[in-house]
């Protein structure tokens, strides 16, 4: 998968049919450290992104399967939200961050913690922080009734 | 498959369903000769590999699905061995 | 499908199941007159292939029609040693 932000969104009323009600959104890839890499493209959207949203997205056939039982011809699928990423910028083996305690169980718990976006204290000091500003809103669990 | 190296962990709730119960990991692909690659890449895990670990990864969307204990789900990349050593002719880069 | 040479072996022992027993070499492209082209793949050997050897090589999920490669996590495989090239 790939690393991007959702910079915009795409309607288009002449398409085929099976791409009736998929939302299409603008993504700029991005390296792990936020900075712009290569061309924006467009995605069709399985979470409900909004602009700003750091996601990722499946390529290829596999980007099909995130909307069955639409079969719709997309090559590329937002399939996740990314809340933070924990990057380390020493990589000698022993040092694993502590790690992010169980995050997703975390994240099970309470949708989305505020201390999911700051990096566990136990990680080793020359981890980075976890680079993303929260979000303005609340999130609902699926947009896709806003079809384009 | 490509050889690359495991430099960070993502924290996603939402998220397709096929991707709960596994790390996501943020990997660097690197060239022969240990540098980076292209861009980081995002991949499930197969392995529990962690931070800092040379690996092994699949780019193709049965192995990567498969790996992982699904099917027809949307996952195209995913970690599927750590790399113990290579043996490369001299020269090579 | 790609001309490639064999540069040399990936050795991971703690890997997918799947994928015991079989070598997985690492392939640089080679331009048709035999010139190192950038990049290299991790490829799983199904034709018994050694280094400096000049094989061709299959990609995506086409790679798992390769011999034995069937159900496997191979994305690509060499299928092919290569005697000579013709160019006209």
């Amino acid at each position: 998968m790939y690393f991007g932000r959702v910079v915009g969104s795409v309607w288009a009323t002449i398409k085929n049919p099976n791409m009736e009600g998929l939302r299409m959104l603008v993504i700029q890839p991005l390296t792990p450290e936020l900075a712009n890499t290569g061309k924006p493209l467009i995605c069709t959207d399985y979470t409900g992104a909004g602009p700003g949203d750091l996601i990722y997205w499946v390529r290829g056939r596999e980007a099909s399967y995130a909307l069955l039982p639409k079969e719709p011809a997309t090559d590329t699928t937002v399939v996740a939200i990314v809340d933070s990423v924990h990057l380390k910028s020493s990589v000698a083996p022993e040092s694993r961050p502590a790690a992010a305690p169980e995050p997703r169980a975390a994240a099970a718990a309470e949708p989305r913690p505020a201390a999911a976006l700051e990096p566990p204290p136990a990680a080793a000091p020359e981890s980075r922080p976890a680079a993303v500003p929260p979000p303005a809103k609340g999130r609902k669990p699926s947009r896709k009734a806003n079809s384009c | 498959m490509l050889i690359a190296r495991v430099i960070g962990e993502l924290v996603a709730t939402y998220k397709h369903p096929s991707h709960e119960g596994r790390k996501i990991l943020m990997v660097q692909p690197l060239n022969l000769d240990g540098t980076d690659r292209g861009v980081a890449l995002v991949a499930l895990d197969a392995v529990d590999a962690g931070v800092g670990d040379k690996v092994l990864v699949v780019t193709e969307g049965f192995g990567a699905n498969t790996s992982v204990g699904r099917f027809l789900q949307p996952i195209d990349m995913a970690v599927i061995g750590f790399i113990d050593h290579i043996e490369l002719l001299p020269g090579v880069s | 499908m790609i001309l490639a040479r064999v540069v040399g072996t990936v050795v991971a022992t703690r890997k997918d199941p799947r994928l015991e027993g079989f070598k997985l070499l690492i392939v640089k492209p080679v331009s048709p007159d035999g010139k190192d082209e950038s990049g290299y793949v991790v490829a799983v050997d199904t034709v018994s292939a050694g280094i400096r050897d000049r094989v061709i090589t299959v990609s995506g999920s086409s790679a798992r029609m390769a011999d034995g490669c069937k159900d496997r996590p191979v994305d690509t495989a060499i299928i092919g040693i290569v005697d000579e090239v013709h160019l006209d």
